[in-house]
């Protein structure tokens, strides 16, 4: 038989984007272990309906760790303590009966709190506005094996392409900046052949977007990669930096003069 | 059979292999100027909805997409993970666009419409080129060149695949052809939107009404004619390998309205999930099939063992089900035929686990084989063996043991892995003709919402092909051929159907939020997934489909009674949200019921007791014993359901299949 | 505008840009640091080799070599710290509200602290050049010595008298200590913002980073320390 725990919960209340939030006590009884993370706070949930309040709003979707929807911190740590495992993957097992657990939503300017741990990150879906694709109209395309792509050049592209744009790296990094997401996104297309066309307009636009969403600026600490369920490298981040002092040169220097300058 | 005149499947006339150039060459076109004129909703931004968006804007028509996620990446789309088939032939193994096609239409047990299969097949190689071409990272060989692997119901290597997250990786190539769109101006984005009305004028489909999840506020949108690409309605069971929020709102406010809902029964389970642990599970999760290579499925034989720890079963007292009845397939057989097995094992009281309800997928003796296999002509003592064997097995599955563990807390090297059957995807949806229109004119519906591809049983890695070849590459050529008959620009959100529509979600909401009664929303929901899960899932008997036709009104009565919706309507309220869909879910539930009822024929994934092979057919060579029997004479029809106003007697009109190139056979895999 | 100054002023202007520059400014300062130490270690040569060094420094070129890297130096500096506090400002605004519970997987000290060393070590700077370069608040300007019939400053004397006061020599050391913690986050760093850096390369780098860091504590430090403790008279 499965073990159960009770935990002090204090979670995040906030009732708006502009109200101003708390951290509410909140006694989580008879907790199964095996339940995930996300299913304590629907147990807690029902019972807070029950009792006739608000129930905690949290997003979540797939909760197997794909869709990347689910977005709080658990004690510090966004998606809680477990190493490459999103929030809804944790289990109740990894903690211990009586354990306090602080749950807050991923804070940076640039994810407005929607309600209590719910945030705004339609930011990053303006990032990929700004050059996250390949400008290719549907079947105007020659045959997928007429470009050959070295298995070592797909392989890394992949590392890049499995970030779930979850955003811990946002919620992990001191400085709430989005290097790690925007350097994977940008990386996996420019690192492919067929990203090679656009590639300088991309990383200028995708950085413009980004500084203006208000994100912070990387200091090298890397606490996104170790905060990233998907364990994206930070060598993203360095590919990067070079991408973009690269793209300054053309855009300065050596880009035809037909061409605007200034990266948009 | 009398044809039926509320639908007219607009099959093209000609050869299979001519149809779809055929009807290209005779569909209507709208010159460029034209185009823009026109305005068109997309409801849903997974593999159809997003391709569909992206690639009418770049025709040049103006796109409004909507989608309940925060972001149009989230659809469910993402967690497919095995791959996507396409007839390419890159391996030089005998496949085509026919093989691509008869693999499906027999996968779908005989019930799908063959034009729309023979379509599918035929664009399927031009979904991998687009896909490349945008940057998906499609897994290559040394030479540089795409791999592929084999999956379930094929004889050809055909699947492409970006390691286990190709759902993920399609969908961020539609997703960033999207954003292309968006960016040039073309494509208005609306997340967090749910559709709560489709609104009617003149009898065709001009508009919806949505809901902000953010600020709750109802706004109506117009077009000239609106696509629903809104996936499946797993969640019916409440507990599914789907997403939380998949729901059939949108595509029963569209049946409500008049769209035919068609084989509504027909659902698919999957054999290889993680179990549920306890009942405050929300949802299931999926173990890749291909673990059915390595592992033997068994139940103790006796019921009192079920508490023993597996590794104190003795050997004979295992009973490997799947090996004893289906003795040339074993381990492999088919998923509606091992899901099936399962529950019969655990229905005897045999299944192991909280509850009783799961099955051992046991790696022990592949561990040893591989011990050997690495090991050649030496005599290794077991322990060194199986350290040998479980590297094996870590590097072939290593991803999956991980998740296993995470979620289970043990571990499948040492113990047998639990598993049970789950419900994965759905086969019904809105009736759609070969332009993919529904019944109602100006109502498109692409990807898992329709009914159109799969009949009654999908095969692995063709959800995404569907999805894509929709929106990609079937819906911008049929779409003119309504657009054309309309004047752009005509309807306005001023008409006064967009004002009774945006009444009816207003009243809706309110009344949610007034009953405040005693039981949550989740409640009902899990009470009537468990109860469409005993009586409509995986085996169904006229009985027990009587039995839930009687429960479900009463348990929508007591919903409409007594659920306690909190919180406001002017707000992020997830309670709100679920009640909608949840209302919907029952009323859809019963309609399940129904259609499962009146078909009388087991097919694909709807397996009715009454009708499977015996051992008498077995002998005449007739059919396996247990296998699902068709009845094609009265039965090889697609099953449009009419609402009439009362869920409890809708209309049933009937579209019969009728096959011009393939002759209907047993669906056999031996 | 022309498209050269946008694409520079969109560069100053971004992020990455601004990270760049103080990747670059921050190199031209690690290589000086080292230099610096390399001639100050001439302490232990004797008298006349570091006064023979001090004299080369101050008239090379015509007395113009030492006013060109002055110059260099104050600009890389300006520039390094104009945009780190810039950049600073920024990180903070990026984060309004604070976690309530707050915690660090991997971010080392040193990387937490640079604004802090940095200000430091700048506060350092400042004293350092009044105290060695301008002579304020000491005679250091009398103290003259003759090298090859030339009267040349007595860099050997100015060191000795300096750092015989012990609270000068523990500011020095301190000091040293805060640059020390920034160079090892800044060095290594300085490849990752300059996209120099490879996961293969990655833990050579950081590794060089802690060694230089090490050095330039060690070398500098054992001036003040010698000395206190009377090695050096």
């Amino acid at each position: 038989m499965s073990h159960s725990l009770n935990l002090q919960l204090k979670v995040w209340r906030q009732s708006s984007t502009n109200a101003k939030g708390h951290f509410q006590d909140i006694v989580a009884k008879d907790i199964p272990e095996t339940a995930s993370f996300l299913e304590m706070l629907d147990i807690v949930n029902q019972r807070i309906i029950t009792e006739g309040s608000d129930p905690i709003a949290f997003d979540h979707d797939c909760r197997e760790g794909i869709c990347g929807a689910c977005s709080m911190v658990i004690n510090g740590k966004p998606h809680g303590p477990e190493k490459a495992t999103t929030a809804c993957q944790l289990h109740m097992r990894k903690f211990k009966d009586g354990d306090t657990i602080w749950i807050e939503p991923f804070r940076a300017k640039a994810f407005p709190v929607i309600k209590d741990l719910a945030v705004d990150r339609s930011a990053f879906d303006r990032i990929m506005q700004a050059g996250g694709f390949i400008s290719v109209r549907t079947g105007s395309v020659q045959d997928a094996n007429n470009l050959p792509i070295s298995k070592e050049a797909a392989d890394s592209a992949m590392d890049a392409a499995e970030c779930i744009g979850c955003g811990a790296c946002v919620a992990s990094c001191k400085n709430a900046s989005a290097m790690l997401f925007v350097s994977a996104k940008a990386g996996q297309l420019n690192s492919l052949p067929q990203g090679q066309p656009e590639k300088h307009r991309r990383v200028l636009g995708m950085v413009k977007t980004m500084d203006e969403a208000g994100f912070g600026n990387c200091t090298n600490q890397f606490e996104c990669e170790a905060a990233c369920p998907k364990e994206i490298s930070v060598r993203w981040i360095t590919k990067l930096n070079r991408d973009y002092a690269l793209a300054t040169l053309h855009d300065a220097v050596t880009a035809p003069l037909s061409t605007g300058g200034g990266g948009d | 059979m009398p044809s039926d005149t509320t639908m007219n499947a607009k099959i093209p006339s000609g050869p299979l292999a001519q149809k779809w150039s055929k009807h290209k060459q005779d569909s209507k076109l709208i010159n460029p100027a034209n185009k823009r004129k026109f305005s068109v909703i997309v409801v849903g931004s997974g593999l159809a909805g997003a391709s569909a968006a992206a690639s009418l804007s770049e025709l040049g028509y103006k796109v409004k997409c909507f989608c309940f996620q925060d972001s149009p990446r989230r659809a469910h789309s993402i967690a497919a993970q095995g791959g996507i088939n396409a007839a390419k032939n890159y391996q030089n193994d005998g496949d085509s666009v026919y093989r691509l096609f008869y693999d499906t239409i027999k996968g779908g047990d005989f019930r799908a419409r063959e034009a729309n299969v023979y379509r599918l097949a035929e664009v399927s190689a031009a979904i991998i080129d687009q896909c490349v071409a945008q940057g998906v990272p499609l897994a290559r060989e040394y030479g540089g060149l795409l791999a592929n692997r084999s999956f379930g119901g094929a004889q050809v290597s055909r699947t492409f695949y970006a390691r286990g997250q190709t759902g993920q990786q399609l969908l961020l190539g539609a997703y960033s052809a999207l954003n292309k769109e968006i960016a040039r101006g073309n494509v208005e984005m609306y997340s967090r939107s749910e559709m709560l009305e489709l609104v009617m004028v003149d009898g065709h489909a001009k508009g919806i009404v949505v809901r902000d999840l953010v600020t709750g506020k109802v706004s109506s949108h117009a077009a000239d004619t609106v696509i629903l690409a809104t996936g499946g309605y797993g969640n019916v069971f409440y507990l599914s390998t789907n997403a939380k929020g998949c729901n059939v709102t949108s595509i029963w406010r569209a049946h409500k309205k008049g769209a035919l809902m068609a084989n509504p029964c027909y659902t698919q389970i999957h054999p290889t999930c993680i179990p549920v642990s306890g009942d405050y599970q929300s949802k299931l999760t999926l173990m890749s099939e291909s673990l059915r290579n390595d592992g033997r499925v068994w139940v103790p034989k006796k019921k009192e063992d079920c508490s023993k720890p597996p590794g104190q079963i003795a050997e004979d007292d295992r009973d490997y089900y799947l090996e004893r009845k289906y003795p040339s397939f074993g381990n492999l057989a088919p998923r509606d035929i091992s899901s099936r097995a399962a529950k019969e094992a655990c229905d005897e009281g045999r299944g192991v686990g909280p509850g009783g309800l799961g099955v051992y997928l046991d790696f022990a003796d592949a561990i040893i084989r591989y011990g050997h296999d690495q090991s050649p002509g030496k005599s290794l003592p077991t322990d060194e063996l199986q350290r040998l064997g479980k590297a094996v097995i870590k590097e072939k599955y290593g991803n999956l043991f991980d998740m296993y563990e995470r979620i289970t807390g043990e571990s499948a090297y040492e113990q047998p892995m639990r598993i049970f059957p789950a419900v994965h995807y759905t086969m019904g949806g809105l009736w759609v003709d070969y332009n993919l229109m529904s019944n109602i004119p100006g109502l498109h519906v692409l990807g898992e919402a329709n009914f159109s591809d799969h009949g009654a049983n999908r095969l692995g890695a063709s959800a995404l092909m569907q999805g894509l070849a929709d929106g990609y590459f079937v819906l911008p050529y049929t779409i003119a051929n309504y657009l054309a008959t309309q004047k752009p620009g005509s309807i306005k959100t001023d008409h006064p159907a967009f004002k009774e529509a945006e009444k009816e979600v207003a009243e809706r909401t309110k009344k949610f939020l007034s009953i405040k009664g005693k039981r949550t929303v989740d409640s009902f929901h899990r009470e009537l997934g468990l109860l469409i899960w005993d009586q409509c899932g995986m085996a169904r008997t006229r009985e027990g489909l009587q039995k839930a036709l009687k429960r479900i009104p009463e348990i929508r009565e007591e919903f409409w009674t007594n659920v306690n919706v909190s919180g406001t309507g002017e707000q992020l309220n997830h309670e709100l949200e679920k009640a909608g869909r949840v209302a919907d879910f029952i009323e859809f539930g019963e309609l399940m019921c129904i259609d499962a009822l009146q078909r009388e024929e087991s097919c694909g994934g709807h397996f009715r007791t009454e009708h499977q092979y015996t051992k008498e057919d077995e002998a005449a060579k007739r059919g396996q014993a247990g296998e699902a029997l068709r009845n094609d004479a009265e039965f090889a029809y697609v099953a449009a359901w009419e609402y009439t106003g009362d869920t409890a007697k809708p209309a049933l009109h009937k579209e019969p299949l009728e096959y011009e190139e393939i002759h209907l056979a047993v669906r056999s895999y031996v | 505008m022309s498209a050269l100054f946008k694409s520079l002023s969109v560069f100053l202007a971004s992020s990455v840009g601004k990270k760049i520059l103080v990747a670059l400014t921050g190199a031209a300062l690690v290589v000086f640091v080292l230099g610096h130490l390399i001639g100050n270690l001439l302490i232990f040569a004797g008298a006349d080799a570091i006064n023979e060094y001090g004299h080369f420094l101050q008239t090379a070129g015509h007395g113009a070599l030492v006013w060109v890297a002055r110059i260099g130096l104050l600009t890389c500096v300006l520039i390094h710290i104009v945009l780190t506090i810039k950049l600073t400002k920024e990180n903070r605004a990026a984060r309004e509200d604070r976690y309530g519970y707050s915690h660090t997987i991997q971010a080392t000290k040193s990387s937490r602290f640079m604004i802090f060393s940095g200000l430091i070590v700048l506060a350092f700077i400042v004293y350092h050049l009044l105290h060695f370069t301008l002579h304020i608040g000491n005679n250091y300007s009398t103290l003259t010595t003759s090298i090859h019939g030339e009267t040349v400053h007595d860099v050997y004397r100015m060191v000795i008298q300096g750092f015989s006061w012990w609270p000068a020599s523990a500011f020095y050391i301190f000091a040293i200590l805060m640059l020390c913690s920034h160079l090892s986050h800044g060095v290594s760093s300085m490849f990752q913002t300059l996209g120099l850096a490879t996961p293969r390369t990655w833990p050579l780098l950081q590794k060089i980073s802690i060694i230089y860091a090490a050095i330039i504590f060690i070398g500098n430090s054992s001036i003040p320390l010698a000395v206190l403790l009377g090695f050096v008279k």
